[in-house]
């Protein structure tokens, strides 16, 4: 039996991310929500994720200034970006700065756990 | 006053053609007004000169005819006065050399008069008159002897002035001659008069030696207007003359009038300086006319020649003119409505954006609603329409995945794309294009033509966009044709900077309404399954690609769309 992965969704919109947080945990993940960069960064320091699922587009630092500096902090946490823009643009210029991959909203939840599976350390 | 509104009204419609109305009337009446005013500022002139050049040449014809005349007139009138000049000093020389009683000796006389006849011609007789008025003494044909002269006027002249020049007379002879006295004087009586008669048929010589055509004619009249030698036209010696010279008695002068016959004619009256003669010279205008309508016709064929090439130019150049006017003004409505186009695209792309955006954030909750529904129901015992519950949550995700579809592709359309440009070959694109489409064409049995330049030159392009434009044009044309249609797929080296691709299809068509449209996002033919967005999405990134996309159809007979590519990508994309 695997280890329960710990993912930490970050997310502005609440219905969204706890939704999401349902449907992973169905899925036998073991999740934290946060609905901005604060409480992220506050989640992380609480407890450290195996993984950050980070939305893009979000009041504040925005999801790329979340990313930068969960990156400074934690820097071999892997993060997997949500963008709702339809374009590539933010997704690479998120890997750029360490994502590991991205994903558009809608997205698909099997694909997200295949993603999931593929950054998670181990 | 009306006529000033005309010019100004045609002026004001020259300059400011909007001013009138904008139909296609309008290069009608600019090309009218221009060749009005061309031909006013060319032709007016042409013709005023013409009719200056007419009078000047005529005056100056006439003035060519006019002065000879005069000239030969009075070089005329110049031997008539010698040769009477002559003949009174002849008769003086007689008067001098000898005495009144050697001039009265009869058998003296008619030898003076032999010798006088051989040396001078013209004398008819010579007579020497006493004091008292008779002829004691005569030479000549006739018998004149004792002839009584003292009741006649030119014998009482003669012994007033010492010598008299009569007029033309017939006298006692019955033909024209002029009588020249002159008075000698002795002891006895200081008034004896030596008279000789001549001939005046040497005056015909005189007017002979003029040698004038056989139109003119030239006489001598007296100063009472009778005919002193004969005229060819008008009259006898000693009638009258239908003529009467102008009045001074000096030098020449022109007239012009018309003679009895009504002939325009030129006169040229010379004055006899001393006695009361007048030489004239008659002229028909005709003779100077004959000339002068040579030259005018001449000068109207000239005329007639430059006008016809005038009008001609004018009519060819405003022709050019009103279509090169037209053809800007095309292109400029044409710029116009592309920019208007692009600038319309560009705003419904912002705005689909933005719409889309919107939509993505809320579309992900309904997703993850619905993913969750599904995953509770498949997790939970079996129970009332568990399949239908599953059915239900299944169809809102693939609504929503069709949703999905929709923001992505307007937020494709309307996001600044990265393009990653490499050096590639067109024809290879094609071909990989028209792989993803076999199945669809060999199914169908589309006749697909392939007419690829071998020699294309290769472009600096982005492989995934040109594959993603293909591949919507190809389709497009694969959707237009019937079952065993044929499209063509060309392309062709196109100019220095560009290369062309043209997709042409035999299939049903488009309206030139349609053909107005297709650029535009959310315009689509196809009811109920297409978005609107493939053409519109194409033509953006064929812009983007600093290229170009035409389309030309006919409803029923095919349509051909034609891609242009710039072979060196440009130096900045815009925006």
């Amino acid at each position: 039996m695997m280890k329960k992965l710990n993912v930490l969704l970050v997310d502005d919109e609440v219905e969204f991310v706890q939704t999401l947080a349902e449907r992973l945990q169905l899925r036998g993940f073991d999740i934290h929500t946060a609905s901005d960069g604060e409480g992220a960064m506050n989640q992380m320091e609480k407890s450290l994720p195996d993984l950050v699922v980070l939305d893009v587009m979000m009041p504040g630092l925005g999801g790329l200034g979340v990313l930068k500096q969960i990156k400074s902090h934690y820097a071999k946490i892997p993060v997997i970006l949500l963008t709702g823009r339809g374009s590539t643009a933010d997704g690479i210029e998120g890997m750029r700065l360490g994502a590991f991959d991205y994903l558009m909203k809608p997205i698909d939840i099997d694909e997200l756990i295949k993603k999931i599976r593929d950054a998670a350390p181990g | 006053m009306a006529n000033a509104n005309w010019y100004q009204n045609l002026f004001r419609s020259i300059l400011n053609p909007d001013a009138e109305n904008q139909s296609a009337d309008r290069y009608r009446a600019l090309r009218r007004n221009i060749v009005i005013l061309m031909m006013l500022v060319t032709i007016l002139p042409l013709t005023l000169m013409a009719i200056i050049n007419h009078y000047q040449y005529r005056s100056s014809l006439k003035a060519e005819i006019v002065n000879p005349m005069r000239a030969l007139s009075s070089k005329t009138k110049h031997s008539f006065e010698l040769f009477l000049e002559e003949k009174l000093s002849n008769v003086r020389f007689i008067t001098s050399v000898y005495s009144v009683k050697e001039l009265a000796d009869e058998k003296n006389l008619a030898r003076i008069f032999r010798i006088l006849k051989k040396e001078f011609g013209g004398f008819v007789d010579l007579g020497l008159i006493a004091c008292n008025g008779i002829q004691t003494s005569y030479a000549g044909p006739y018998d004149l002897l004792a002839k009584d002269y003292s009741e006649q006027s030119w014998y009482h002249e003669a012994k007033v002035k010492g010598i008299h020049i009569s007029d033309v007379f017939m006298g006692y002879r019955k033909f024209p001659h002029i009588a020249i006295a002159v008075q000698l004087v002795d002891e006895a009586c200081d008034h004896w008069v030596l008279r000789a008669t001549i001939d005046t048929h040497l005056f015909d010589n005189l007017i002979a030696s003029m040698q004038l055509d056989a139109e003119s004619d030239a006489f001598l009249i007296n100063d009472k207007g009778d005919f002193q030698t004969n005229s060819k036209f008008y009259g006898k010696v000693l009638e009258t003359c239908p003529f009467s010279p102008p009045p001074g008695n000096y030098g020449t002068s022109v007239a012009e009038e018309k003679d009895p016959q009504g002939r325009e004619i030129i006169s040229v009256y010379s004055h006899f300086n001393t006695l009361g003669y007048t030489l004239v010279m008659i002229k028909p205008q005709s003779v100077i006319l004959k000339s002068w309508f040579t030259l005018k016709s001449e000068m109207f064929f000239i005329f007639t020649i430059s006008t016809v090439a005038i009008f001609l130019v004018i009519f060819k150049l405003t022709g050019i003119l009103i279509r090169n006017t037209r053809e800007a003004d095309e292109r400029r409505e044409l710029a116009f409505r592309e920019l208007e186009h692009s600038q319309k695209l560009s705003s419904i792309g912002r705005l689909a954006a933005g719409v889309a955006h919107e939509i993505n954030n809320p579309l992900a909750i309904i997703n993850e609603k619905a993913g969750l529904m599904k995953d509770l129901v498949e997790r939970a015992g079996p129970f009332d329409h568990k399949e239908k519950f599953l059915g239900l949550t299944g169809s809102i995700q693939s609504s929503v995945e069709r949703c999905k579809t929709i923001t992505h592709r307007l937020l494709g359309f309307a996001r600044r794309m990265e393009v990653q440009f490499e050096v590639l070959n067109v024809n290879d694109v094609l071909k990989e294009v028209l792989g993803f489409l076999e199945k669809e064409y060999l199914y169908r049995s589309i006749d697909i033509r392939l007419q690829l330049a071998d020699n294309l030159p290769h472009i600096s392009s982005d492989v995934g966009q040109l594959q993603q434009v293909f591949l919507n044009i190809v389709s497009n044309a694969l959707a237009a044709v019937e079952d065993n249609g044929t499209v063509s797929i060309t392309t062709w080296d196109r100019n220095a900077e560009t290369v062309g691709i043209s997709v042409q299809d035999n299939g049903c068509g488009m309206s030139e309404e349609t053909q107005k449209h297709i650029f535009e996002p959310f315009f689509t033919t196809k009811k109920g399954y297409g978005t609107g967005l493939g053409l519109a999405i194409t033509y953006g990134i064929v812009k983007k690609l600093g290229g170009e996309l035409k389309v030309e159809s006919q409803a029923g007979r095919g349509t051909t769309f034609y891609v242009f590519l710039l072979k060196e990508t440009l130096s900045k994309t815009s925006e």
